[in-house]
């Protein structure tokens, strides 16, 4: 791979990666100055004999030095040099896999939950950002990786994974102050300013700038980067991997471990549903028109769950890591078409008949009525239909039963509300459910009727 | 002598336009608000907090003008692409290659994509800061359905450059609806709807087809697709829009502390 191909690949992508590191110095440089203008720079230590001291703009400072020589290193295919080793590659690639993707990525995130009085630190959140964007350059030389970041569709999808970073941030670092004030007994910052003030000139300018804002952007993004235009459709040359848009491809890896019919139709249609419920069943007057976290955990992190865990990590799981035939590669991967996974699935019924009972599963004989098939396909079915019963109408009484913050929420709401939330938790967690028990088990499906297209 | 700007202003023209003197003291900007037609969905004053950036974000305003920006863009775009197999693609090409201003199509390619995420980041805002709860619930489900209605936007205008990814991308998205319960000919229970033993789900029957005007994504689907981006969607989002942005009035302008 590393042959002439891969010398012209270098020399491509270093004029991007100077342009990309020295944005990242002025980024650091900006934020230095900003510290040390407004008097906002921290002390962080003395330094030993000649008693200097060095605060947070100065830690910027080396930083913004550190990412300008590597700006200049990269120029002229130097940039071959910055890269991560290949053992490195090969390492982070062995790892990856559909299980320790989306377990890591809750667990990281459960991790920023719990510590968020730590992470939210504007130093360390900055410092994230640093390593996140060393983390991007360094892999940028590497082709594969290169090769699905730049493809000009998945360019949003990049910069959505900033966006959200960022505003997450925003959002935990203003919860956290508003806690902290409310625990003191405090009003929380957004009543601070109680003020009033005209809308000409506060908000029309305010909304002019923004729209300049973005217009510069679409134009910047529009001149540079072309949009995708492929070969002319023909409807026999079917390209591997299909996909579908980038924001459905959540949807389209839930078709990994759900029929088309869940993961395209009942799913979607639910989360809409659910979205579309979530004033009528949040009923917490607190958290009305400012942000916090303490005093709404439970709405925060169910919502978190569904949007950053269930929603955004499976689109980027499905955009970035799902190569040929759906099969999953690492970041640092060559997208190989023959790439065979064994797939040795078992129903839950086949597990039950034949595995456990040592027999055959159930089967209607030859020419029987269909009601008489009907019977016998629910026989063999009852496992995973008697599971299901159980966890979707058992769920919500023991959920009140042997839990005390479900029994308040049921007291408090009624049992309709009660219902229509404890039913959405449990269809929300029945798709992490299923991805542990698929790879945990290789379970195919709780209920298996491919007689009636009825695939659970 | 007078300026320029006070004949301006003085002419009979421009007071025609605007009927009172520059928004600089603040009787004349309070005045401005409740005459200019554009201007009049804001209040006169708000809460100084309410319209901070760091709580706004200002996504919602920034997902309206992507609207604004894609319709402007569109409409410049309908001009020159012609939805049929024979042209389709080839008027795609012609705007990458030789139309003056082709970079229409990648602003409003780029805008769409921008759209999907601002729209996402609003409704993120929105649930952080609780500004759905009363008296706010039914905007929030307004809400929802213009989220819906920014997917299926997208989804719909995906199709049109009629290259492979196009193709590809709408058949695998609306594959799906093959399998829509009882609607869908390869959905669970479609196979009960039969009369005297006909099935009345066909693939020349179902959801899909209903979706693509066809059995497969084709000619009928280009054009249902193109009527429902460019004229369909949009009209029901404009409205919806107006809804939304009333609302936000009628239920007490923009979030804060209770």
């Amino acid at each position: 791979m590393h042959g002439q191909n891969y010398e012209e690949f270098i020399l491509g992508v270093s004029g991007f990666l100077t342009a990309y590191y020295v944005f990242i110095a002025i980024m650091n440089a900006v934020a230095a100055l900003y510290l040390w203008q407004s008097g906002r720079a921290k002390p962080l230590f003395r330094f030993p004999i000649v008693g200097f001291m060095v605060s947070t703009a100065h830690i910027w400072v080396i930083v913004t030095a550190i990412f300008l020589m590597l700006g200049a290193g990269a120029t002229n295919g130097g940039a071959s040099v910055l890269s991560l080793s290949t053992s490195t590659r090969d390492l982070i690639d062995s790892w990856m896999n559909p299980i320790t993707y989306s377990l890591g990525t809750l667990g990281i995130l459960s991790v920023v939950f719990v510590a968020r009085k730590f992470f939210v630190k504007p130093i360390v959140a900055w410092s994230l950002l640093n390593l996140s964007l060393l983390f991007m350059g360094l892999s940028m030389t590497d082709m594969e990786f290169a090769a699905i970041v730049m493809k000009p569709d998945n360019v949003p999808i990049v910069a959505m994974i900033y966006l959200l970073g960022y505003f997450t941030w925003l959002g935990a670092y203003r919860a956290v102050q508003n806690d902290e004030r409310i625990a003191r007994g405090e009003q929380p910052l957004e009543s601070l300013d109680n003020e009033k003030v005209l809308v000409w000139p506060d908000l029309v300018y305010t909304e002019l700038i923004c729209m300049i804002v973005v217009t510069a952007i679409l134009l910047l993004w529009g001149v540079g980067l072309m949009a995708p235009l492929e070969e002319p459709a023909s409807t026999v040359q079917t390209p591997n991997p299909s996909k579908a848009p980038w924001y459905f491809l959540g949807l389209q890896e839930m078709l990994v471990y759900y029929d088309p019919w869940m993961a395209g139709v009942v799913l979607p249609s639910l989360i809409v549903g659910g979205l579309m419920a979530i004033p009528f069943i949040d009923f917490n007057p607190k958290g009305n028109g400012y942000y916090t976290i303490a005093e709404r955990k439970f709405a925060y992190c169910t919502f978190q769950f569904g949007f950053l865990v269930l929603w955004v990590t499976l689109i980027v799981m499905g955009t970035f890591l799902r190569g040929p035939n759906w099969n999953f590669f690492g970041f640092y991967e060559t997208w190989d078409q023959h790439k065979v996974q064994a797939l040795n699935n078992v129903d839950l019924s086949q597990y039950f008949w034949v595995n456990l009972l040592q027999m055959g599963r159930p089967k209607a004989p030859d020419g029987s009525s269909t009601a008489m098939t009907v019977v016998y396909i629910a026989v063999r079915e009852s496992p995973g239909i008697l599971l299901l019963l159980f966890y979707f109408v058992g769920g919500p009484p023991a959920m009140v039963i042997y839990n005390k913050f479900f029994r308040q929420l049921f007291l408090r709401m009624g049992f309709m509300r009660y219902m229509v939330l404890s039913n959405l938790i449990l269809l929300m967690g029945l798709l992490p459910l299923k991805m542990v028990a698929r790879w945990v088990v290789n379970l195919k499906y709780f209920i298996s009727i491919p007689e009636y297209f009825l695939n659970f | 002598m007078p300026s320029l700007d006070e004949i301006i202003r003085g002419s009979q023209i421009w007071k025609s336009i605007f009927r009172h003197p520059a928004p600089v003291d603040r009787r004349n900007r309070v005045v401005v608000m409740l005459t200019n037609f554009f201007l009049h969905l804001h209040p006169v004053s708000v809460k100084k907090q309410g319209i901070a950036l760091s709580y706004t974000w200002c996504m919602g305003g920034v997902t309206f003008f992507l609207f604004l920006v894609e319709t402007v863009t569109g409409v410049l775009l309908m001009f020159y692409y012609r939805p049929t197999l024979e042209w389709a693609y080839n008027d795609i090409l012609a705007l990458r290659d030789v139309t003056s201003l082709g970079v229409l199509r990648e602003i409003h390619r780029w805008g769409a994509h921008a759209m999907v995420i601002t729209v996402w980041l609003h409704m993120y805002r929105v649930f952080l800061t609780g500004s759905y709860k009363p008296p706010r619930e039914f905007n929030w489900v307004l809400g929802v359905i213009l989220l819906l209605l920014t997917l299926l936007l997208s989804f719909t205008g995906y199709l049109l450059p009629w290259d492979q990814l196009a193709i590809w991308a709408i058949t695998v998205g609306s594959n799906m609806a093959r399998a829509t319960p009882f609607l869908g000919h390869e959905g669970p229970g479609a196979a009960l709807l039969t009369v005297d033993g006909i099935d009345m789900i066909t693939n020349a029957s179902d959801a899909r087809f209903g979706l693509l005007g066809a059995r497969f994504v084709g000619e009928e689907t280009l054009n249902r697709f193109y009527v429902l981006h460019c004229v369909a969607i949009p009209l029901g989002a404009a409205l919806l829009i107006a809804i939304h942005f009333w609302r936000i009035r009628k239920d007490g302008g923009i979030s804060g502390p209770l």
